[in-house]
């Protein structure tokens, strides 16, 4: 039990201190994944509202796929980003292998489809009555589509909270595309790996703790805009 | 008509300000895509997880972009994927520990200039109690042997790692093909590793860099030590940019360069004396394999 106290007392020095490592490591952190949920919400919460409301040929395995991805390992999607992004792979010319940019990739392939399943099963929830009567009243599409958002916020903003959750606890893919470089690609994940590996032990828990912490923050930041228009 | 725009009440709309501001901020602080440095003062250096687990990495690089300006991408993965990545030319330059393997590479015509850089050793380790009394042992395939004839619980990297080539080739030596219950394949980097087996109370073969560097957090002790089987060899060596056109050529020959230059083995010889009492890796440039052990 020494340890996790110590732990805890060296995460808030570390925090207190300013460590310059570990903010950058937690600003990267921040970025990464941050950036990756954005993505995944510019790209899934369209698809899942066009998932469930329209009607087509191969909608249900689509709607499969969909499901599928969002119980994507990590350590898969790493590998083939990997194998996408090396020198002589077929993006090799980007150079983007070991980069912030290639974590941001990796990050938002895994919370896309969580986003979009999430998506897909608030507005698949709402009563189809809802729709008819606003057609009725003479919404336009967009307005429709924009009050069909609002009713589902609960489940998009749910949508959000867990792409984000999924990112920002992730090692496997992160690990692999970016290598975990001292300065350029080292996360709060990665470098807690590493340092458990080095055998310290504090600093890991240190990490790990400031890691929760952040989640934590964010999550509560979410779930009170989620929480806040419920009665409205 | 009922006017659509006042179905968002002003709360609502106050509410997805916040959250767009939130995504915004997250998204657009500088660096999110931090664009990737100009291809040639960028190098690529695929090592083995003992050099970074041991912390001489951490002294090393910053001096090495100091004096050359090149920017390093260290990526720490077990030897077996380092010199995977060289042999693909994913990376510009190798530093690893599995001689024997790096030679078919500078057979292959897929790395160059290969050079001795150091070396310390391997040791075996495992309980106080020493279930399989091997304790002071001078061979280390006679070790092994009799771990293997009493069952007692050895942990494996598993991960063809140069440490796991070397235990491989220990078993070998030892006639002794393991496997078993006690007989357990970690998967695992070098630290992990020996965290696995002072947990399962199991022996272990460790370089001694990593081993001293986590002594003190692990219930673990060096029970079989200095036969000559036992050297933990270290080589850098460039991936071919004649055979690779997009290896870094210059960054390669730099890093090689600077790891056998006089000023980085001293520093080599003196890492870790202060905190350990001996140093966790002996210079060895500009000698032969051959040399060493003597």
């Amino acid at each position: 039990m020494d340890l996790v106290v110590e732990g805890i007392v060296k995460a808030f020095w570390l925090l207190v201190r300013a460590d310059r490592e570990v903010v950058r490591i937690t600003l990267l952190t921040l970025r990464v994944s941050g950036l990756a949920t954005l993505i995944a919400v510019v790209v899934g919460v369209p698809l899942g509202t066009v998932l469930a409301l329209c009607t087509f040929r191969g909608r249900q395995v689509a709607v499969s796929l969909v499901n599928t991805g969002m119980g994507l390992p990590p350590v898969v999607v790493g590998l083939w980003v990997s194998i996408l992004l090396w020198r002589y792979g077929p993006l090799g010319f980007l150079r983007l292998m070991y980069t912030p940019a290639a974590m941001v990739i990796a990050q938002s392939v895994i919370a896309t489809p969580i986003v979009t399943g999430f998506t897909m099963a608030g507005i698949g929830q709402l009563d189809p009555g809802v729709r008819l009567q606003m057609l009725a009243l003479g919404a336009s599409w967009w307005q429709l589509l924009w009050i069909l958002l609002r009713e589902a916020r609960l489940s998009v903003l749910a949508a959000v909270i867990a792409g984000f959750g999924g990112v920002i606890s992730e090692i496997g893919a992160s690990m692999m595309v970016g290598g975990n470089v001292m300065g350029q690609t080292r996360i709060l994940t990665t470098a807690t790996a590493m340092e458990v590996s080095r055998g310290h032990f504090d600093m890991a828990i240190a990490l790990s703790v400031i890691l929760l912490a952040l989640a934590y923050g964010i999550t509560l930041g979410l779930t009170h805009l989620q929480q806040k228009g419920r009665h409205a | 008509m009922p006017d659509f725009k006042s179905l968002l009440s002003s709360h609502t709309r106050r509410q997805l300000l916040v959250l767009m501001l939130l995504t915004g901020i997250l998204a657009t602080v500088p660096g999110a895509t931090a664009i990737a440095a100009p291809a040639s003062r960028e190098v690529i250096l695929a090592t083995t997880t003992s050099t970074q687990d041991s912390g001489l990495l951490d002294v090393l690089i910053p001096m090495f972009e100091s004096q050359t300006g090149y920017i390093v991408k260290t990526i720490a993965v077990g030897t077996g994927q380092a010199l995977a990545l060289g042999a693909r030319g994913e990376a510009d330059v190798l530093l690893c520990h599995a001689p024997a393997a790096e030679m078919e590479l500078v057979q292959s015509g897929a790395v160059t200039n290969r050079k001795l850089v150091m070396h310390n050793d391997f040791v075996i380790v495992g309980p106080a109690g020493d279930p399989a009394g091997i304790r002071g042992l001078k061979s280390a395939a006679e070790a092994f042997k009799k771990i293997a004839a009493a069952e007692a619980v050895f942990v494996s990297r598993g991960d063809d790692s140069g440490t796991h080539k070397k235990e491989k080739e220990i078993w070998a030596k030892a006639g002794v093909k393991p496997e078993g219950r006690w007989y357990q394949e970690a998967g695992a980097g070098m630290g992990q590793t020996l965290n696995i087996a002072s947990e399962k109370q199991g022996y272990t073969l460790t370089d001694r860099a990593t081993c001293l560097a986590l002594k003190k957090r692990l219930s673990l002790e060096i029970l079989v030590q200095g036969d000559g089987a036992l050297l933990n060899i270290y080589h850098v060596m460039q991936v071919n940019p004649r055979r690779f056109d997009k290896v870094n050529g210059p960054g390669g020959l730099a890093f090689v360069d600077f790891m056998v230059a006089e000023s980085t083995q001293k520093v080599i010889a003196s890492f870790g004396v202060k905190e350990y009492g001996e140093p966790l890796f002996f210079a060895d440039a500009g000698k032969s394999e051959e040399d060493l052990g003597r």
